[in-house]
């Protein structure tokens, strides 16, 4: 059994120590917005923060996450992930939508240590995220949006 | 007796509609008589060519539902067809709902592709223009009927604004909730009594209408295929051969049946598959499979040797796909002569979402969950693998996450796949199929590698007189069985150059591999283009004359083309100098292609440093799509296919190594990432003419655009993609 803290609720699974947190998330606590695409650290889009910092859940095994905070793009309710959404949602970024969780799990790391990053600050903290979609322009001006909106 | 059924279905829903408190509104598609919705009965006379199409559905909750035809897959079809249906309806925004439509061809088959259903060819809102307009129309002129009978005055006195039903004299108003049970039993109007708005008269179409799948993408709430869950479901992970052509010869299973969680291993027609309890139970199973593998009818060559292959055949003529004047004689007149080859590799799709499916089966039934692109077919083929009806496998569409082409197979792989496994352990429990990004990226269905050699002739006032194009690669037609001698999207953008040139030939090869091959964003655009358009800088560079110039010079008889091609020259400034920039050299290039009925121009600049790496800067791009329907969605198709069609030119490449893919994931198969991004900038060309794609057609400018432009910048051609940039030092 292993005891962490998801989204602010207590819970404890039973599965192998070996399981990344992707598999925990999405196949027994039913925590289905985070996703897998690449299960090696080379998309981002099963980025979750572990106690406040974006990690990759398809290679952190579950082990690593005993006794400490997750929260996924279903727990996103601070101040920062609300201006966020709300920019995405007013930019019109989401295409397909499948990488969206983790985009926006990383601009919500990113603004939460820098209130106003530049165009450089913006590639790189998002550049483990990849859109096959190529919605980058769009999530380039959300994030600016929301920086605005905190400001 | 297809017809009694018709009848019996629209009226079993429409009781089940009745029940729930809702208005259904069955559509005749064509010139029959209407199904009355209060009744379900249909005029006796006309029962035979009837088909009833549903797509509305209003609740006494107010909530509008618009049934989507089509796969959301990130283009913009539930928005899109929600505007068409809002707009005739005059709804209001807030109270539309979309839900996906269930696989049933006879309603919901796409118009351009006869009994079928499926979403694919940017096709979306070419078929369904008048279709969903005609829906929304409906139902607003039973609701007007409905009002009319409620409050007793002329029903045309009554207005409809923003979802709201009033007549001013009366000072009576209602919402579509409240009249929709008396607009049920309203007659369906006849098609020819039904008005379609005029243009100047809309308020969604060309408008600001947001995006239906906003919400569920920005709070992980969106149903994919890989979210759903089932009571007692299994996870499965397949083992597949190596090599195409490559089947199981034996294996053991006893390590993987040794790892807790994993529940069974089952033999599929194309290897292996390990079912558990969880994803990561059932990939620890799959890898700890020991299966040897009958290779000896396997493909077994290497990139290098199908590309010498393919230079070898593009020596001799093939089969004839164009011709117009006599290219041979004209060349042979040429006081100048131009002549290029350009290679393109295989590419995979590579949505974020690898391909997936769930399938539960129980009696004759088959239920599928799937991101669903090719509804008719996939029943069809699965029908056939189970010994069902077609119409007992009932499919539920979900997003999809991306798909660009790959989850419409001709063959059903991945969903046949699925449904073999769950079969294989005799449907005892529902089956979830995963593919991980490795399966997906090596299991095939590529766009196709093709080679191409180009020739032209110029007189001696430099005018082009003769173009000679030889096309070679693998037919993605004949995996649907087509037989014929060119399969067009071999050649689509290339037969049908825009550019009056009064000599030309065009020809084809299609060798036979066994690598599978389909259709990848934009088809046969994406390489076309690709040769074409440069190669047409490169005869407008021999001939001394401006790029735009020489494209304007040579499509005054094409007017749509023209304007595209206008408006790009002067959004991107073509006429002045590029800007220069310290430590780099600067280019601009232009490429114009027409696909999917749509019009595409691009202006790339590019910053090239010394060592020949380089970075495409801005794209100024043009699209005539016809109506804009929705232009925020039209402009984020054409960023996203730049943005698709630029990681393919940089990166995109699948090659093979004695028959074995040498790429596995984004690792090797890098794909675009945010700094690589061009800042795009869209203009939409005005027009009245029906809508066209807009899916597809962003993509193929942009490759021969940033291969122009780095000419423009270094004097060197490329023209093998992915660009080699140490071409560029
Ligand atoms: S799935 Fe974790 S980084 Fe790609
Ligand atoms: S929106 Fe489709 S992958 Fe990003």
């Amino acid at each position: 059994m292993i005891a962490l803290t998801v989204n602010g609720k207590k819970v404890q699974v039973d599965v192998a120590p070996d399981t990344p947190i992707l598999w925990v998330l999405r196949d027994h606590l039913g925590l289905t917005g985070t996703k897998y695409s690449c299960g090696i650290a080379q998309c981002g889009s099963c980025t979750v923060h572990l106690d406040g910092e974006p990690i990759r859940a398809c290679v952190t095994p579950i082990s690593v996450a005993q006794g400490k905070k997750i929260s996924t793009i279903e727990g996103l309710n601070t101040k920062v992930g609300r201006a966020v959404q709300s920019a995405w949602e007013k930019l019109e970024v989401v295409q397909c939508g499948y990488c969206q969780s983790g985009q926006i799990m990383s601009a919500v790391a990113l603004l939460a240590k820098n209130k106003k990053p530049s165009d450089a600050d913006i590639d790189s903290a998002m550049h483990g995220n990849l859109c096959r979609c190529a919605t980058y322009q769009r999530i380039r001006a959300a994030i600016h949006e929301a920086a605005k909106h905190l400001a | 007796m297809s017809e009694i059924k018709i009848v019996n279905e629209s009226r079993r829903r429409f009781l089940q509609a009745g029940a729930g408190l809702t208005l259904a509104i069955y559509l005749p598609t064509s010139h029959a008589a209407p199904v009355a919705a209060a009744t379900g009965k249909i005029a006796p006379a006309a029962a035979a060519s009837f088909e009833p199409n549903a797509f509305v559905r209003i609740g006494e909750d107010n909530t509008v539902t618009v049934i989507a035809k089509h796969l959301e897959m990130g283009q913009g079809t539930y928005t899109g067809l929600a505007t068409l249906v809002a707009e005739e309806l005059d709804a209001a925004w807030s109270q539309i709902k979309v839900e996906g439509a269930p696989a049933d061809a006879k309603r919901y088959n796409n118009l351009l592709w006869g009994q079928t259903q499926g979403t694919g060819g940017s096709t979306a809102m070419a078929n369904s223009y008048e279709q969903m307009r005609r829906a929304g129309a409906t139902a607003r002129y039973m609701l007007i009927a409905a009002a009319a009978e409620a409050w007793s005055v002329p029903a045309k006195e009554i207005t409809i604004k923003n979802g709201s039903v009033s007549h001013a004299a009366s000072k009576h108003q209602a919402s579509f909730g409240e009249l929709a049970a008396k607009a049920a039993a309203q007659p369906v109007p006849e098609p020819e009594d039904i008005k379609l708005k005029d243009a100047k008269d809309f308020v969604y179409i060309g408008k600001q209408a947001p995006r239906q799948d906003s919400k569920p993408k920005i709070n992980g709430s969106a149903q994919y295929t890989s979210d759903v869950t089932l009571p007692g479901m299994l996870i499965a992970v397949v083992a597949r051969a190596p090599r195409f052509g490559a089947s199981v010869k034996s294996f053991d299973a006893s390590k993987a049946k040794a790892i807790p969680g994993v529940v069974d291993v089952v033999a599929i027609p194309h290897g292996v598959a390990v079912l558990a309890k969880d994803f990561w139970a059932a990939k620890k199973g799959r890898d700890a499979l020991m299966i040897t593998w009958d290779e000896s009818k396997a493909f077994n060559l290497s990139s290098s040797e199908l590309l010498d292959r393919y230079k070898n055949l593009a020596r001799s003529p093939g089969t004839l796909a164009h011709q117009s004047g006599d290219a041979e004689k004209a060349m042979g007149r040429a006081t100048k002569r131009l002549e290029a080859a350009f290679e393109l590799p295989y590419l995979a799709h590579a949505a974020m979402e690898p391909l997936n499916c769930v399938v539960k089966l129980s009696g004759k039934q088959c239920e599928i969950w799937n991101g669903e692109q090719s509804q008719t077919n996939d029943q069809n083929n699965v029908a056939k693998f189970l010994g069902i009806q077609p119409e007992d496998v009932k499919i539920n569409m979900l997003y999809a996450g991306g798909s660009f082409g790959r989850r419409s197979n001709p063959g059903s792989d991945y969903v046949l796949e699925a449904v073999q496994i769950a079969k294989a352990i005799n449907g005892r429990a529902p089956v979830k199929m995963l593919w991980t990004r490795e399966d997906d990226m090596r299991a095939g269905q590529y766009r196709p590698l093709f080679y191409h050699t180009l020739r032209a002739g110029l007189d001696a006032q430099g005018n082009l007189v003769a173009w000679q194009h030889r096309l070679v690669g693998q037919s993605i037609l004949a995996a649907t069985g087509f037989k014929g001698a060119i399969d067009f999207t071999s050649v689509e953008g290339a037969a049908n150059l825009p550019y009056a040139i009064p000599n030309m030939l065009v020809d084809l090869h299609t060798p036979k591999y066994p690598v599978p091959v389909q259709w990848w964003r934009s088809v046969g655009s994406s390489h076309t283009a690709f040769s074409t358009e440069v190669f047409f800088d490169e005869v407008a560079h021999a001939a001394g004359k401006d790029a735009v110039a020489l494209r304007r010079a040579l499509l005054q008889k094409q007017p749509r083309h023209l304007a595209v091609l206008e408006l790009a020259a002067q959004k991107s400034d073509w006429a002045k100098p590029l800007a220069a920039k310290p430590g780099v050299r600067r280019g601009r290039g232009i490429a114009l292609h027409k696909s999917f009925n749509s019009v595409v121009a691009q202006v790339a600049e590019v910053s090239v440093k010394p060592d020949g790496s380089f970075k495409v800067d801005r794209v100024v791009c043009v699209v005539d799509c016809g109506v804009a329907i929705n232009p925020s969605i039209i402009k984020a198709q054409m960023e996203g296919g730049i943005g698709f069609g630029l990681s393919a030119a940089l990166s995109g490449a699948i090659t093979f190594k004695e028959g074995y893919v040498e790429q596995s994931n984004f690792s090797d198969y890098p794909v675009l990432r945010m700094s690589e991004m061009p800042h795009v900038e869209v203009h939409i060309a005005p027009s009245t003419a029906n809508p066209s794609g807009v899916g597809e057609p962003g993509v193929p400018p942009i490759a021969p655009a940033v291969a122009n432009a780095l000419f423009a910048a270094t004097g060197k051609r490329l023209r093998q993609l992915p660009f080699q940039t140490k071409d560029l030092v």
